[in-house]
């Protein structure tokens, strides 16, 4: 049918939203991704500002990181952190997709009101 | 008819669009009880919806298709959860077979209206829209695709004739 044949061209493939949403779930890894989307951060300073030990702080930039949410890189000895914007906007254009939809279907709604008016008005169409 | 607030939440899988009409409760509440008039807002103008069978009442079943430029048919069903008229109505959509049986390999997602009086005149609809999970929304969402364009040639005509 045409229409599932116009489904989800460019965005993102299933898995990895599924992996989007639960990695945005967590209090503490959203932080993390705010933090590391202003700037690049290193694990050891990012640990630092948590309530949690080193290894739970790595394990929660582990999830951003496969979710594409974050991105890793290795500057000597240190483990550099920055977020992925690309990945953020994605995730938020299929619900920007669905406002489209109810703002057609609320414009026809207030069309379809507008007429009741005009017709009470005595201006018939 | 102003859209007033648009809550979108992306760990939740809901959006909650509220919208303020210049219409009773009860006249806006005909929007959605009274089939002649669903079709005509329901589908955007390029899929025109047809609603074949409508019962509003709870447990009720609601069956429509829409019908595509090219003469093709998206069929779609509701199942109504509950309804307090003229203020409220939950229900569950879903795909259609084409012979207007329910599609059960394909997904269905939850939709909550709220109809109520405002001050001053007028009344307020928040619709809700609840996914089971993002793989569900992404489908959902993708019957609409060509919605936005659509509203902007509605647009564009508007002004064009105004």
């Amino acid at each position: 049918m045409l229409i599932y044949n116009l489904m989800v061209v460019d965005l993102l493939p299933n898995e990895q939203a599924d992996r989007v949403f639960h990695a945005l779930a967590d209090a503490t890894r959203r932080d993390i991704l705010l933090r590391t989307l202003e700037g690049r951060h290193n694990v050891s300073t990012l640990a630092r500002r948590y309530p949690m030990s080193f290894a739970a702080v790595q394990k929660h930039v582990a999830v951003l990181e496969g979710a594409g949410l974050v991105v890793k890189e290795r500057s000597g000895r240190e483990q550099l952190v920055s977020g992925n914007v690309d990945t953020m906007r994605k995730a938020y254009r299929l619900l920007e997709q669905l406002e489209a939809v109810w703002r057609g279907r609320i414009d026809r709604m207030g069309d379809l009101l507008a007429e009741d008016k005009r017709h009470h008005g005595g201006t018939k169409l | 008819m102003t859209v007033t607030s648009v809550l979108k939440d992306p760990e939740a899988l809901t959006m909650t669009i509220t919208a303020d009409l210049d219409a009773t409760v009860e006249r806006a509440w005909q929007l959605w009880a009274d089939p002649r008039q669903l079709e005509r807002w329901w589908g955007p103008p390029t899929y025109p919806a047809t609603f074949v069978d409508h019962d509003l009442s709870a447990g009720g079943r609601i069956y429509y298709f829409m019908t595509g430029p090219e003469g093709d048919k998206a069929h779609g069903w509701w199942k109504v959860l509950s309804v307090d008229a003229p203020n409220r109505l939950e229900f569950e959509d879903g795909f259609a077979k084409d012979d207007g049986s329910r599609d059960d390999a394909m997904p269905t997602m939850v939709m909550v209206v709220t109809l109520t009086e405002r001050d001053g005149g007028g009344s307020r609809t928040a619709i809700e829209t609840r996914f089971p999970s993002l793989e569900v929304m992404e489908q959902m969402v993708s019957m609409g695709m060509d919605e936005g364009m659509a509203g902007a040639m509605g647009q564009m005509a508007g002004i064009v004739s105004g």
